[in-house]
C-alpha cells in the first residue's frame, strides 16, 4: 500500500513525476486566474461602500492565503524530514520558502495599496494583523538566510526545520489576529455565510483555486531544481545528463 | 521506543511548549495587542491616560458636523453600548461614513471629548453590490439598532 509513497520519495522518481505533473497544475491554474481576473475586474458588481477599489481583493486574499499555506507546507516538510529522515521532504520545505515569501510580500503590498484610500493609511504599526503578516515575511527571510548560512545540507535542513516549526505559532496568530484582538483589518469573510455577494464570492473562490494550482506548479518546478542540486553528485543525475536525450 | 517515535515525541512536546509560551506571552501583552480601545472601556476608565491611544467604534448617524470653510469636523462614536464625542481637523478617509466603523487616534480632553489627530476608516467583512445594499437591511438594521441604543444612557459594565 505504501509502495507508491516510498517510490515517490525516491529523488529520481519524484524528479520525473514532478515534470509530468507540473503542467497539470499550471495550465488549469492560469486558465482559472485568467477567468477569475476577467470576472473580478469586469463582471462582478462594485462594492456598495468601496466602489471599484474592493477588486484588489482578488489578488490580496489568494496571496494572503498562500502566504500561510506555503509556510505550513514548509514547516510540515521540515517536521516530516526531521522525524522520518526523509531528504525529499526537506527539499520540499526549501523549495516552498521563496514562493511563500513572494506571496507574503504580495499580500502586504496589495493590502497597503488598498489601505491608503480605504483606511486612510498605507501602514499602521501596532495593528496585530499587519504586524503578524510582516513577521511572517521576516520568518521566511530568516529561514532562507539560515539555510544559505550553513554549507552542510543535512545540517541546514535540520536547523531550518526547527526554525520553521517554531514559526508555526505565528501562522496561527496571523489567522486569528482579527478575532482575538481589535484590528483595523476586517474580520473573516470567505468562510462566513451571507457576508459577500454570491458573484463576488464565486470569482474570489476561482481566484483562490487558480492561485493555489499555480503555486502547486511553481512548487513542483522548484522542488525539481532543488532535488537536482542536492543529487548533483549521484549517478542517476550524471547518467541523465550524459544520456543522448540530455535529460529533461 | 524507536528513535523515530522519540523524534516525533520531541517535536510534539517542543511544539506544545512553544504554543503555551506564546499563549501566555500574548495574554500578558493583551492590552498592547489591541489596535484600539472600545468606547465602553474608555468610558469605564480602562484606557492609557499618559499617552495617546486609539478608540474604535461606529460613527453615529446624523452626528457628523463640519465647520464651514475649514477641515474641522466633529462626530460621535459608539460601540453600541456607549457613545463618545470626537473632534478632528484634517482630511477624512474615503470610507468615513455615518454608520460605518472608524478608528480615531488621539487623547481625551478634560471635557470628555476625544481630540483626534488621525482618523482611519475601518471596513467590515461585508461585500455587496450597491443595489443589494439598498434593499438589504440586516446590516443597516444592526447599525440603526446600535446607534439607537448608543444614544440612550450608557452602562459600560454591561458589555
Amino acid at each position: 500500500m505504501w509502495t507508491w509513497f516510498h517510490k515517490l520519495a525516491s529523488p529520481p522518481h519524484f524528479y520525473r513525476t514532478a515534470a509530468l505533473l507540473s503542467p497539470w497544475f499550471a495550465v488549469p491554474g492560469l486558465a482559472l486566474i485568467a477567468w477569475g481576473t476577467w470576472q473580478g475586474l469586469f463582471v462582478v458588481p462594485m462594492d456598495y461602500q468601496q466602489g471599484d477599489a474592493f477588486r484588489i481583493i482578488y489578488v490580496h486574499v489568494p496571496s494572503a492565503y498562500l502566504s500561510l499555506m506555503a509556510y505550513m507546507i514548509m514547516a510540515t516538510g521540515g517536521a516530516i524530514g526531521l522525524i522520518w529522515r526523509m531528504k525529499l521532504s526537506h527539499a520540499v520545505a526549501a523549495a516552498a520558502a521563496p514562493i511563500g515569501a513572494a506571496f507574503t510580500f504580495l499580500a502586504l503590498a496589495t493590502g497597503s495599496i488598498w489601505g491608503r484610500p480605504m483606511w486612510g493609511t498605507w501602514w499602521e504599526w501596532g495593528d496585530p494583523r499587519m504586524m503578524s503578516e510582516l513577521i511572517l515575511l521576516f520568518l521566511y527571510f530568516g529561514y532562507m538566510a539560515l539555510r544559505a548560512a550553513i554549507d552542510d545540507t543535512a545540517k541546514a535542513d535540520k536547523a531550518s526545520a526547527v526554525l520553521a516549526i517554531v514559526g508555526v505559532v505565528n501562522v496561527v496568530i496571523v489567522h486569528f489576529s482579527v478575532e482575538w484582538w481589535s484590528s483595523l483589518h476586517q474580520g473573516q469573510t470567505v468562510f462566513k455565510r451571507g457576508t459577500m455577494d454570491a458573484d463576488m464570492k464565486t470569482a474570489l473562490l476561482i481566484m483562490i483555486l487558480g492561485f493555489t494550482l499555480l503555486f502547486g506548479s511553481m512548487l513542483l518546478r522548484r522542488i525539481r531544481t532543488e532535488v537536482l542540486y542536492r543529487e548533483r553528485r549521484t549517478r542517476w543525475v550524471r547518467d541523465m545528463i550524459l544520456s543522448p536525450k540530455g535529460g529533461g | 521506543m524507536k528513535p523515530r517515535q522519540q523524534r516525533m515525541l520531541a517535536i510534539g512536546l517542543a511544539a506544545l511548549g512553544i504554543a503555551i509560551a506564546a499563549g501566555l506571552t500574548l495574554r500578558a501583552l493583551e492590552d498592547n495587542m489591541m489596535f484600539f480601545v472600545e468606547v465602553s472601556d474608555v468610558v469605564a476608565g480602562n484606557h492609557p491616560s499618559e499617552r495617546n491611544f486609539r478608540i474604535g467604534g461606529l460613527v453615529v448617524g446624523g452626528s457628523v458636523q463640519r465647520e464651514e470653510g475649514s477641515l474641522d469636523v466633529s462626530f460621535e462614536v459608539t460601540d453600541t453600548a456607549c457613545t463618545m464625542p470626537v473632534v478632528y481637523s484634517g482630511v477624512l478617509p474615503d470610507l468615513f461614513r455615518e454608520g460605518q466603523g472608524v478608528v480615531a487616534h488621539g487623547r481625551i480632553g478634560d471635557d470628555g471629548v476625544f481630540v483626534a489627530d488621525k482618523i482611519l476608516a475601518k471596513h467590515d467583512e461585508n461585500y455587496m453590490a450597491p443595489e443589494v445594499a439598498e434593499s438589504l437591511s440586516k446590516h443597516q438594521k444592526d447599525i440603526q439598532a446600535a446607534v439607537a441604543r448608543g444614544t440612550e444612557g450608557c452602562n459600560p459594565n454591561d458589555s
